[in-house]
């Protein structure tokens, strides 16, 4: 049976990984390499990496830590931040990344998608979106350039209608990250995730809120989520993986042991 | 042991490379047919598209050598679905060296790609599955795959079974990605090493 993915995410920044709260204040955990190889051994089932400097700032980054992560991991990963365009996503998965996952840069040209489709096949086509539940409207909106809170800004999209957008332009996955619930690890928004489920015809990655055990089980089991993505509990060792695995099994959820 | 990865031009060579330097085996990656043809075993990687998987063969003239291989070739993934002899996706003629068919998954209202971590059954006693049982798992990611069939190693289950791993005389491939796939995939890759015909 297939299994629901547990899936650490490093943010990384200037080659080091990162974790702010609410997408803001980032304070260094620790270099990529080590902490990637430690996240495999401990059963993560994937692994995502975020450079989140790269979109908001416009230069080109060093992605040399992509093969090298490549030369020492055996589970799949999947790099995000600062792809533009086929050229850029190409230079990732020939180092060795799974998957490519775009985000600000889908946004500011969705045709992106189409070819990224095109020239590496749905498989390898991760779109990231930033939803952020606007309290006034009552509507999930997409938000762009996160990376940077002085570029940060509200898009045209509402997050159903970005996702339908996502869908039908070629996305073989899509991970999206509740920004009200980034880092602040009050479990994951299980509303959102759900009616965006019924919508998604393609794996959905949950991220955003992960706290506690339990936050885990809620999101498989309440929203049916494909993957479960998470930083800050990891990196700050609240759940150890394995201990999270043998919970989640014994409450009958499919989880590779 | 001279082990050579077909230069495909697809994206997971690098991530396959690594695999068997963790193995201790350093590969080469070519493209030239009589380095491939000196090779002790062969391995073919793929990711894309059948169709342009195949285009790339064709223009590396590299179609005949492939097929005429004696010793043991692997293919990963597209790599293994261009064994077959004709591939749905794109509707394209692949190198016939196993006499099966690629067709869209039949995943019976389940989610496509099908993808992440699953289990393997119905594993024969093929010396690409030593050491392989029923609660390993491994990773797949993939919309279209090869239907049960004589020349299935072992299979995998995702709303219907499918061939997971494939095999006639020196040629096998599997579907998922053994060099993604932990402890588990590294099997596969060392007994592929230590596959004698």
């Amino acid at each position: 049976m297939l299994a629901k993915r547990l899936i650490p995410c490093l943010d990384v920044r200037d080659g080091k990984v990162v974790k702010g709260v609410q997408f803001r204040n980032h304070e260094i955990i620790g270099d990529i390499v080590p902490l990637a190889q430690r996240y495999a051994e401990a059963g993560a089932d994937e692994l995502v990496f975020y450079d989140i400097t790269a979109s908001s700032d416009g230069r080109v980054v060093d992605k040399s830590w992509v093969q090298r992560i490549a030369e020492v991991i055996d589970i799949p990963f999947c790099v995000a931040g600062g792809i533009k365009t086929v050229a850029d996503a190409g230079k990732i998965l020939e180092m060795g990344a799974d998957k490519i996952s775009v985000n600000s840069p889908a946004l500011s040209r969705p045709d992106l998608i189409n070819e990224l489709n095109y020239h590496f096949g749905q498989q390898c086509v991760v779109v990231g979106i930033d939803s952020f539940f606007d309290v006034v409207s009552g509507q999930y909106q997409v938000y762009q350039f996160t990376g940077d809170e002085s570029r940060t800004q509200k898009t045209r999209w509402l997050t159903r209608d970005w996702v339908s957008e996502v869908l039908q332009r070629g996305a073989g996955e899509i991970v999206l990250n509740c920004m009200n619930q980034d880092g602040v690890r009050q479990g994951y928004d299980i509303a959102q995730l759900k009616s965006i489920r019924d919508l998604c015809t393609v794996p959905l990655i949950a991220s955003g809120g992960a706290g506690a055990i339990a936050h885990f089980s809620d999101v498989f089991t309440l929203a049916d989520v494909d993957g479960a993505l998470a930083a800050s509990v990891f990196h700050k060792g609240i759940i150890e993986i394995a201990q999270l695995k043998a919970q989640l099994i014994a409450a009958g959820i499919s989880i590779r042991p | 042991m001279q082990l050579v990865i077909v230069d495909t031009g697809c994206a997971n060579i690098s991530s396959v490379y690594f695999a068997f330097k963790r193995l201790g085996v350093d590969a080469s990656i070519s493209r030239d047919g009589k380095v491939i043809k000196a090779a002790d075993k062969v391995l073919l990687p793929g990711v894309g598209t059948a169709h342009n998987a195949m285009a790339k063969l064709q223009q590396a003239e590299l179609i005949d050598t492939l097929q005429q291989l004696q010793q043991p070739l692997l293919g990963i993934c597209l790599g293994m679905q261009m064994l077959t002899a004709h591939s749905m996706e794109g509707d394209v003629p692949c190198l016939n060296l196993i006499p099966s068919e690629v067709l869209p998954m039949q995943s019976a209202g389940l989610r496509l790609p099908h993808m992440g971590w699953n289990t393997l059954h119905s594993i024969s006693e093929h010396p690409l599955m030593h050491g392989f049982s029923v609660i390993d798992y491994v990773y797949f990611v993939h919309s279209f795959a090869v239907a049960p069939d004589a020349y299935s190693l072992a299979q995998c289950h995702y709303g219907n079974d499918f061939a997971a791993v494939i095999g006639k005389d020196n040629v096998a491939g599997a579907q998922f990605h053994p060099e993604r796939s932990g402890k588990t995939g590294a099997r596969l890759l060392q007994n592929f090493l230590e596959w004698q015909l």
